[in-house]
């Protein structure tokens, strides 16, 4: 009991002093004068939006990633007491006095510097020598993109520092595999692999490329364990040694067993755990964000009501089901090009179109982006003429057939054989006017609720996304997304399509705001229509269907093409043909740039490419039983080999099928498994292709040159990644290694 | 790496014999040797074969080599078992072979069925239908030599021109619409040839499944699903390239596996007909459409794979292994490179006319077509100072550079001339080329010539209105990160504004600028933009001509690249265009950056639905071929979806099926040999159609280009090869638990029998949507179709 008394406390502790020596040059390297330039810098403007959003607790939709890296920028904010108070306008622009330049920094820079003791411990975690690790750190710290990058506030060295964490964290777990399954540090770093992984899905989807990479190294491990029949295991040994009357088949099951544990833990830890925390980004996001604000026009009806502000305001408390004499509004529920309403206005179609095409000369029907109005439509029983709601109300169920009348106008609506103006395979929708000229009102139409129950479904406001099927000629009410011209008022054009082909969102309405209508006489239903609706009745989505939405939202919603000045192709960042001027003095010359160390990046492309002459090699000769180098050499070289080539592989090769706007930052996470490849490179080559000793302090010297050769021209361009001392124009001029490289030079 | 081996000994004369005198083995082209062994030790004749296994020392002797040539050599169908990866021999069946008679009978049978099927009611409906319009009037424009575009290589359009030929069509029916009577024009002749091509497809699969599974039910249950499949009917039945793609695809799969079944007699001359046999194939499926490419891949990946398993052979000679690499980059890479050249060559002699396709090809290319205003036209070779050019956008169905007496309307940029693309020829399209700083009228015929050359400074000056070529920083009409051009200045007279730099795409400084040949840039001296069509057409104020811009974005693109096309010069002696025609290389890379250009210029518009890959194995949406209404005689593509969802059903059990084998191999599990059999038809012959799936299928996901629910059927007929393996397999190992052989052949038996009667069954329901529906729609109680509309999505 009192044991400790009797023997003095000791605690031994072993510090890896070049470790901690290298974590405190990354700090030093990424977050000397953080504060400076005191202006927006690149896409700072962009994500700084974000910041502001979240300080405001106003709800937005970015569909460039998910929301956890936003989060910790805006943390950052959070932290410096930022009140979001900011006009993210104009790449350049001075800072105001609350914004807290050196915290919203601080993170990123925090993660970029932590890369660089992560890529030691991942060089030594592969059984690499500690003159190889150090090589790998020390390369990552004087590397002058990720330097730029980490220092201002974006999300890259965010996403770099999660996935270096996740690979790490999974060879530690696998080195730990081979001794002690299932102790506690090999569950910490097991979770930690899932734990990581997730994070740097959830800063950008990048991150599922790596994430991908370690699935799929698991596997082949765990595919390996499956075959190794003599594998020592916890589990199958201590039944062994209890039981040991047990026979072999009995001894197999057990292994089996064991095997499942082994693979419900990798399950676990590797699927259901980074799945559920990506679900938590959402849910801290939607909470932490109910606001109404300019973004929430993109999401449903049902979604807007759910934020404080928004649609909720209008719709608080409106009556739930439609019924015969309600009025309505009726959205598009696709949104594109943009949200509107169905529409109709005194205004006719022209009797001949400019290509001499002839219409029905009808009232005009249009999906209009703006509230108004014109925008609300009677919900009427075709059997009776009453345009009020009955006492008890008679909901509108799935299937019934109404007709709609235009609440201003009094018109029905009505489509007929007769082309739509810009869209002439489809039917023209109009309000219908009787000419007399033999062309019969044709305004019935069926009632098809898409996310209905049953069959018997009642037709809900904002909940119920409806089709109009007209019942003569069965078409669909739809959206056709084209702009009517000067005649229309540039309002959407809605049609009525004959070949419904499957659900399309545009063909899906659903009804925003509601009321019953009271008034039977055309002039107070006027004043009635006029007037706003206010009811109390709040609609909660669960957080399942606003996830799916957002997440929907964040998938699919796409920025028409832009070009940008500094984008470039991926066949451009191999070379590095291209860099992206950050940011620029207003009165020096003073910049910054995303520049790579050219050094390293040639080294590095150098590396991959004798890698994987080598690699060819020697399979080919080992396929033809020559085996050149040791076996556990070769194993460790695949091993290397799998995890930084194959990094580099799924983190680049994948933008070759992208179509979006592609930038040179993209390829940083790419570029430093490629770094880490050199070290591997430069080791192999020194331990087995360096056979005598004169040969190998030769290649010491040369490593040694080398590397001072990476360490010049990190000096040489740290001007232009730190954006200090501001040059003279000669000095840009001689800065300009490359043809391509777009450097700027105020003119005298 | 091999010793020198001894000269080859004869193979020994008894061996010999002993294969002369089992009778049935010639028939067969390739039972594998654990199949054989299997028999042969059932078979009466074949006891003197059993010794042969013993005396197989891992590493071989070269002499044993040697005679294992030398008995290759001798035509010996047959060679002794050799140490080789297990997926060379796919099982034997559990039971005795059937009779010999039964294979060939079978597969007339299926042949005759499969005719039968596709010819069935071909004339109906006699109207145009769905895509017809398309691929029947590239037909007629072969047969008509005019010149037309289409996004797919020329092969398919060709044979299908050649079948009309043949035929007796003349090709005077316009194709013009859906739904057009063909009335006197014979149209069977085009149809029967892709119906013909469309039925070969089923001998095919049951040959290549016969081949991978050595199972004659598996076969047939493969035959029958694509016998009495209404989809594959349906698109067998017009004038279509799927059924011509699917045909050279299904051919290049069967050769392959037949090839790979030769693998023990290599460079036999069966081994180099099917080699070569596939290289043809390839050429075929490839010069139909791009989706061939994928075939392609399936082949090449087998390749590879093929010659790392010969190179870990070390009986084998490298010089050996050498020549079987040599073979194949022979047979699969040059014989099919060579043929899909030979066929665009064909194409291009064919199509001397001008014809609908003109203008996506550059004006060099033009100027060889007989009919097009740049066919024997001479013009001066070299651009000089005074010349009156017309310039052409170099982006697909680039237009002109033009300007006209309007101007930008209020609130469009500066209110100045108009500039636009013009994509007809006009006499808005002529430019003076001068120099930016003297102002000497060049006209005058006693002025020296002077030339343009790379890097020159000029004005363009429009000839109708003598306004020049203008930029400055407004935004301009529609693409609003770019700058406005206009036409500025009056006679002549501008401003800085209406410099431009004249630059030669991969020339130097001071070199000529040719007409046609030379790709243009001109960049504006002031802000440094470039001069470019953004193809976007301009409202009606433009006249709905394409916009012109200055873009600040120095990206290489064809939008701001241009060529001289009309060039105008007194002084200068003219020469025919003759000297610049291009090479057929380049017409070939011309013609293929067009394609590619074209295909992925095929995008889905906001909102229109398009068919989603996803939807695709479930049948969940068809297609509609012809008729909308009661009336209409109405023909839906729709697979029958009781086989549909069988193949569904197949692939998660497939899937299961091998990661349970997979699985309890790598246990180390001890196996019955016919459990072994099993998993190796399973692991190897269903990786392999399972390969071909994936790769037909999965890249759909990532193409941003329309889809059709039509593009799933190569990958669909993988799909039913493997449900034939599959079934075949879980049958005979369900069979395999029940002692007496008398009920496991029952199981087996009446299993497969439950099958093909479900699929005979569902196509006696659903064969209307093949062969035609008139009459009231599914919904309707007396429709033919009623109550079969299992899906809302289906519209019939």
């Amino acid at each position: 009991m009192l044991g400790f008394l009797k023997e003095p406390v000791v605690v031994t502790a072993k510090i890896n002093v070049s470790l901690v020596a290298l974590t405190v040059m990354g700090l030093m390297s990424r977050l000397w004068r953080l504060c400076y330039p005191r202006a927006v810098v690149f896409d700072e403007v962009y994500y700084g939006q974000f910041v502001s959003l979240y300080m405001k607790r106003i709800f937005f939709v970015d569909d460039s990633g998910p929301p956890f890296g936003h989060m910790l920028l805006a943390l950052g904010g959070y932290l410096g007491g930022f009140d979001g108070n900011f006009l993210w306008n104009r790449i350049g622009a001075e800072y105001s006095i609350n914004v807290p330049v050196w915290t919203l920094r601080l993170l990123p820079a925090l993660a970029g510097a932590l890369c660089v003791p992560l890529a030691y411990q991942i060089l030594a975690e592969l059984h690499f020598s500690h003159c190889a690790a150090l090589g790998a750190a020390l390369l990552i710290l004087l590397e002058n993109s990720l330097i730029t990058q980490s220092r201002f506030m974006l999300l890259e060295s965010i996403l770099i520092f999660f996935i270096l964490l996740a690979v790490l964290s999974y060879l530690k777990f696998y080195n730990l595999q081979k001794h002690s399954s299932f102790s506690g540090s090999w569950w910490f770093w097991l979770l930690l692999t899932g734990v990581a992984c997730s994070c740097a899905v959830g800063v950008k989807y990048m991150g599922l490329f790596t994430y991908m990479l370690l699935l799929a190294t698991a596997g082949l491990h765990f595919w390996h364990m499956i075959g190794d029949q003599n594998l020592s295991n916890v589990c199958s040994t201590c039944l062994f040694c209890c039981f040991p009357c047990l026979g072999d088949v009995e001894l197999s099951l057990f292994f089996q067993v064991s095997l499942l544990c082994h693979f419900l833990a990798r399950a676990l830890a590797l699927i259901i755990i980074p799945m559920g925390l990506y679900l938590s980004f959402f849910y801290v996001h939607l909470a932490l964000l109910y606001r109404s604000g300019p973004h929430d026009q993109i999401m449903t009806s049902a979604f807007q009501a759910s934020l404080e502000g928004g649609l909720a305001r209008i719709t608080q408390g409106q009556p739930l089901e439609v019924a015969y004499g309600s009025q309505i509004t009726l959205r598009n529920v696709l949104g594109k090009p943009m949200q509107c309403w169905l529409h109709s206005h005194t205004n006719t179609y022209p009797i001949r179109y400019e290509n001499g095409r002839g219409s029905s000369h009808q009232q005009q029907v249009t999906c209009y982006p703006f509230k108004d109005v014109n925008n609300w439509w009677i919900v009427k029983d075709p059997g009776m003429q009453q345009l009020v709601v009955s006492n008890p109300p008679r909901p509108v169920r799935h299937g019934h057939i109404v007709q709609l009348v235009h609440g201003i106008t009094t018109r029905y609506l009505n489509t007929h054989d007769v082309a739509a103006p810009l869209s002439p395979h489809s039917q023209e929708v109009s309000c219908y006017i009787d000419y007399n000229i033999s062309m019969p009102a044709q305004n019935l139409w069926r009632v098809e609720i898409v996310n209905r129950e049953s069959d018997t479904d009642v037709w809900k406001t904002i909940l119920s996304e409806v089709r109009f099927v007209h019942v003569n000629t069965s078409a669909v009410l739809k959206l056709s997304g084209a702009s009517l011209p000067e005649w229309g008022y540039r309002q959407l054009e809605v049609v009525g399509e004959k070949l419904s082909k499957g659900y399309h969102q545009s063909m899906l309405w659903n009804v925003e705001e509601h009321r019953y209508g009271k008034s039977q006489e055309q002039k107070e239903r006027e004043v009635e229509l006029h007037s706003p609706t206010q009811m109390d009745i709040s609609k909660n989505l669960s957080f399942m269907a606003k996830f799916t939405e957002l997440q929907w939202k964040i998938l699919t919603l796409k920025n028409e093409d832009t070009e940008h000045k500094y984008s470039s192709s991926a066949l451009d960042w191999i070379t590095m043909d291209t860099n992206i001027a950050y940011w620029l003095h207003p009165t020096s010359g003073a910049q910054i740039h995303l520049l790579g160390n050219v050094a390293t990046w040639a080294s590095a492309n150098a590396a991959a490419l004798l890698y994987l002459c080598l690699s060819l090699w020697y399979l080919l000769r080992r396929r033809r039983r020559i085996y050149d180098i040791p076996e556990d050499a070769w194993q460790l070289w695949m091993a290397a080999g799998g995890i930084c080539g194959g990094g580099w592989a799924v983190n680049y090769l994948p933008f070759f099928l992208m179509e979006k706007t592609l930038f040179l930052y993209h390829y940083l996470p790419a570029v430093t498994f490629q770094i880490l490849l050199i070290p591997v490179v430069l080791q192999h080559l020194s331990d087995h292709l360096c056979r005598s000793v004169l040969l190998k302090s030769m290649f010491s010297a040369l490593v040694v040159a080398w590397f001072s050769w990476v360490y010049f021209v990190y000096c040489t361009f740290s001007p232009l990644t730190y954006g200090q001392p501001a040059l003279a124009p000669a000095e840009l001029r001689a800065l300009r290694w490359k043809d391509t490289w777009n450097i700027l030079i105020r003119k005298q | 790496m091999a010793p020198p081996s001894p000269p080859a000994p004869l193979p020994p004369a008894g061996r010999a014999r002993s294969q002369r005198r089992v009778p049935w083995r010639r028939r067969r082209s390739s039972p594998s040797r654990p199949a054989l062994r299997a028999r042969r030790l059932r078979a009466p004749h074949g006891r003197d074969c059993i010794p042969r296994r013993a005396p197989r020392p891992a590493a071989l002797r070269p002499s044993m080599r040697r005679a294992r040539r030398g008995a290759a050599r001798g035509g010996c169908p047959r060679m002794p078992p050799r140490q080789r990866e297990p997926r060379r021999g796919p099982g034997a069946p559990p039971r005795p072979a059937p009779p010999a008679a039964t294979r060939p009978a079978a597969l007339a049978l299926v042949t005759l069925l499969s005719f039968a099927s596709r010819f069935h009611r071909l004339r109906e409906p006699p109207h145009v239908c769905w895509d017809e319009t398309h691929f029947g009037k590239m037909g007629s424009y072969y047969i008509n030599r005019t010149f037309f575009f289409d996004v797919h290589p020329p092969l398919g359009k060709m044979l299908i021109g050649l079948a009309g030929y043949l035929s007796g069509y003349d090709g005077t029916f316009p194709f013009q619409k859906p739904g057009d009577r063909y009335e006197q024009h014979n149209y069977v002749g085009m149809r029967g040839f892709c119906a013909f091509l469309g039925s070969c497809l089923v001998p095919f699969a049951y040959l290549t499944v016969l081949e991978l599974s050595k199972s004659l039910p598996a076969a047939l249950l493969t035959a029958f699903i694509l016998i009495f499949d209404t989809g594959c009917i349906t698109l067998s039945q017009y004038i279509l390239l799927d059924p011509i793609l699917m045909f050279f695809l299904m051919g290049a799969v069967l050769s392959m596996v037949k090839c790979n079944s030769c693998a023990d007699r290599p460079f036999s001359a069966s081994w180099w007909f099917w080699l070569s046999l596939t290289g043809v194939s390839l050429a075929g499926a490839m010069g139909v459409k791009f989706v061939g490419l994928f075939v392609v891949l399936l082949v090449g990946l087998n390749t590879i794979y093929d010659l790392w398993d010969l190179l870990g052979n070390l009986s084998l000679s490298l010089v050996m292994f050498g020549k079987h690499l040599l073979a194949r980059v022979l047979c699969l890479i040059f014989l099919p490179l060579a043929l899909y050249t030979a066929m665009f060559a064909v194409h291009f002699a064919v199509l001397n006319r001008s014809g609908p396709g003109d203008g996506f090809f550059s004006s060099a290319f033009q100027s060889q077509l007989i009919g097009n205003n740049l066919h024997n036209v001479s013009v001066p070779e070299h651009l000089a100072y005074g010349s009156v050019v017309t310039m052409k956008n170099l982006r697909m169905a680039g237009g002109y550079l033009h300007s006209h007496w309007h101007l930008y309307p209020e609130g469009v940029g500066a209110r100045q001339q108009q500039v636009t693309a013009y994509l007809h020829k006009d006499l808005n399209n002529l430019w003076i080329i001068k120099k930016h700083d003297s102002d000497t009228d060049l006209s005058d015929p006693s002025s020296p010539v002077e030339f343009v050359r790379h890097g020159d400074i000029i004005r363009l000056e429009h000839k109708e209105t003598s306004r020049n070529l203008h930029s400055h920083q407004h935004e301009a009409p529609l693409t609003r990160k770019h700058f406005q051009v206009t036409g500025y200045g009056i006679n002549g007279t501008g401003d800085s504004n209406d410099f431009w730099r004249i630059e030669v795409v991969g020339r130097r400084t001071g070199q000529l600028i040719k007409v046609l040949r030379s790709q243009v840039r001109l960049t504006h001296v002031a802000t440094g933009c470039v001069l470019g069509s953004s193809g976007k057409t301009l409202p009606k104020w433009g006249w709905e001509q394409v916009e012109v811009t200055c873009t600040p974005y120095l990206k290489e693109t064809p939008n701001s690249l241009w060529n001289f096309e009309d060039h105008i010069n007194p002084k200068l002696p003219n020469i025919s265009l003759d000297v610049l025609k291009p090479s057929f290389a380049e017409i070939l890379l011309e013609s293929h950056m067009v394609m590619i250009r074209g295909n992925s210029g095929l995008k889905p518009k906001d909102n229109e639905v398009t068919s989603k890959p996803w939807h695709w194995p479930i049948n969940y949406q068809g297609l509609r071929f012809s008729g909308v209404n009661e009336t209409d005689y109405r023909v839906y593509l729709l697979g029958n979806p009781v086989i549909w969802w069988l193949n569904l059903v197949t692939i998660g059990l497939y899937l299961l099926i091998t990661v349970a084998t997979a699985v309890a191999l790598k246990r180390g599990v001890q196996l019955t040999s016919e459990l072994k059999e099993l998993s190796r038809v399973v692991l190897h012959a269903g990786g392999q159609i399972t390969l071909g799936w994936l790769l037909h299928y999965l890249p759909f996901f990532m193409m941003g280009r329309v889809l059709y629910f039509h593009h799933y059927f190569p990958a669909m007929l993988f799909s039913s090869m493997l449900t034939g393996i599959t079934w075949d397999a879980l049958l005979k190992f369900c069979a395999g638990f029940l002692s007496p052989s008398t009920t496991a052949r029952k199981v087996y038996g009446g299993g497969f029998l439950a099958l093909v009667l479900l699929i005979l069954y569902s196509f006696y329901l659903f064969h209307p949507l093949s062969y035609g529906m008139i009459g009231p729609m599914a919904s309707h109680p007396s429709s033919p179709m009623a109550g079969l509309r299992w899906m809302d999505s289906w519209e019939f």
